[in-house]
């Protein structure tokens, strides 16, 4: 009992202090994002000579550049230190290959190569081929209309994310599989035993009453494979800095793909019922199938939307989290404009209220990661369904 | 607009590590897992099942046990039952067998005083058919000198010797 109960002060104490190097690493980020953003504004105006000029704090701008992808991985400013992982950049331009560090670009500030990164509306953050008249003359980094844009293969931001979220689970699931390979019959022991629940929750409660207790064990691979990426990746999202920072399944082409995998396999395993029952649908008036194809078409068109909706639904919880997130700490700088005071007090409430935000991006990580897979399982139970 | 358009790059390299990942953690990973899952539920099972399977023998064991005690049981009661029965059946024809006894005894007794009773008679009327003879005797040779007094004695000694 005393034992038990020294077990759980020690993890209370544990906890506390974790928290506490957590906000103090906030807090400690926040004044060299303040210090930084006040040298930046000292220099703009230095070089401004009218000084009348001030560039305010973008909150929608920061927020922006905090969740798209990026070819290198900004870490930490320290008053005009950049910590930044320059990233290679591939791209496949006129039948030709470039291949260059991102740190050629300077942070955007210059063209390499004839490329640059654009700052229009329309392509920001994107390599463009960089109007060389235009950089000659004024300087500026501008997309030149008359030509294409480079195809872009760059081992971004997110890109190095994907690979190294992969990486841990590929280590952690084969040394797990060693794990169950040695202690063979017996209990699990370890990380084993905090993942086999999972597992098992992901095979009896999604895929056999999804797919069914006769051809679940197909998708099974596929299914956990898809829980774990997305459950990972969603948790490393949260992590503030190096190596969490990237917004892998708030990317939209990263759920797009996890998607397309779901809409393949759905497409290759279904069989003759799930062909029939979208051409046609039973228990339908035929005056909705002939002699205008109603009931076919939306069949036909939920095909798309089902694969569709799942990529939309994982990319804009994830990344509407983060937003609100990094809402709450830019009202500390919109504040913290106005008066440095109120800027101070206002941190106090963001960060209390970033921190339940955080609390509840856990369990919508669990949720979404969950959701994707349920559904993915049900879309394959819908397309091997036989005559009930 | 970059948030929601996705780019070429990120969809490339996304399908080749997801996809590569996929095939290699299926291959090393999931199969041995869900292998080695399977199959120590199965050896749960048939543990649990042999437990099952004992039980019930234990309680056909238990079942035949019982069995065989009530039977020994029914069977030492049916000993007891005869046992009772036959001590009885010995008391009752023992006391039969007294009562006859005791019926031919007092039988014989009542007999034998008959016989006795009737000897004595006899004895005690030859006695008195003596005694009578010397009473005879007697008063013959006293009174037989007057006749009346002569007739008066044989008429008292017939009356007499009628109440016997």
């Amino acid at each position: 009992m005393s034992k038990h109960f020294y077990k759980k002060s020690g993890f209370l104490k544990n906890f506390l202090l974790l928290s506490g190097i957590v906000i103090f690493l906030v807090f400690q980020a926040l004044a060299s994002n303040l210090q930084q953003h006040e040298t930046t504004l000292q220099e703009q105006s230095a070089t401004h000579e009218t000084g009348t000029h001030k560039e305010k704090f973008n909150a929608g701008e920061m927020i922006i550049e905090h969740i798209v992808d990026n070819h290198e991985w900004h870490i930490l400013n320290l008053g005009n230190f950049h910590l930044t992982i320059p990233l290679p950049v591939i791209l496949w331009y006129d039948g030709k290959l470039h291949t260059f560090m991102s740190s050629k670009f300077h942070s955007g500030r210059d063209q390499y190569e004839g490329f640059g990164i654009s700052k229009e509306k329309e392509n920001k953050g994107k390599i463009v081929r960089v109007n060389q008249k235009k950089y000659h003359a004024e300087g500026v980094i501008e997309r030149d209309k008359a030509q294409e844009m480079p195809l872009d293969f760059s081992i971004t931001k997110t890109v190095l994310a994907i690979f190294m979220s992969l990486a841990l689970m590929t280590w952690l699931f084969i040394s797990i599989a060693n794990t169950y390979n040695k202690r063979e019959g017996k209990s699990p022991k370890g990380i084993q035993s905090v993942l086999e629940p999972i597992i098992l929750f992901i095979r009896d409660d999604i895929a056999k009453p999804s797919i069914g207790a006769k051809k679940y064990e197909k998708y099974m691979p596929f299914l956990l494979t898809l829980f774990f990426f997305i459950f990972l990746n969603n948790l490393i999202g949260l992590i503030p800095f190096f190596p969490g920072g990237a917004n892998v399944t708030g990317n939209i082409a990263v759920t797009m793909v996890l998607a397309l995998f779901t809409f393949v396999i759905t497409t290759f395993s279904a069989n003759k019922q799930y062909w029939v029952h979208i051409v046609n649908a039973p228990g339908v008036p035929w005056w909705l199938k002939f002699p205008v194809p109603l009931m076919p078409i939306v069949e036909l068109i939920g095909v798309f939307t089902k694969p569709f909706v799942l990529m939309v639904r994982l990319f804009a919880n994830i990344t509407a989290g983060h937003i609100i997130v990094l809402g709450f700490i830019s009202l500390i700088f919109i504040f913290g404009e106005m008066y440095a005071g109120l800027g101070y007090v206002m941190s106090i409430l963001s960060i209390a209220f970033a921190i339940f935000m955080n609390l509840l991006e856990l369990l919508v990580a669990f949720i979404q990661a969950y959701v994707f897979t349920l559904l993915s399982a049900l879309y394959f139970g819908m397309a091997t369904e036989e005559h009930h | 607009m970059e948030l929601v358009s996705p780019g070429i790059g990120l969809i490339f390299w996304m399908t080749l590590a997801f996809g590569l990942v996929l095939w290699l953690l299926s291959k090393y990973a999931w199969k041995p897992i869900m292998k080695s899952l399977h199959e120590r539920e199965a050896s749960i099972d048939k543990a649990l099942h042999e437990a099952d399977k004992a039980r019930e023998e234990m309680k056909h064991l238990i079942f035949s046990n019982e069995q065989l005690l009530n039977q020994a049981k029914e069977e030492r009661d049916e000993i007891l039952k005869k046992g009772r029965e036959i001590k009885e059946k010995l008391i009752e024809d023992a006391k039969q067998k007294a009562g006859e006894e005791a019926a031919r005894i007092v039988e014989s007794a009542k007999e034998s005083i008959q016989n006795e009773k009737m000897a004595a008679m006899v004895d005690l009327k030859n006695q008195i058919a003596q005694l009578s003879i010397e009473i005879a005797e007697k008063l013959l040779g006293h009174e037989l000198s007057d006749p009346q007094k002569q007739k008066e004695l044989v008429d008292k000694l017939i009356k007499e010797a009628k109440l016997n």
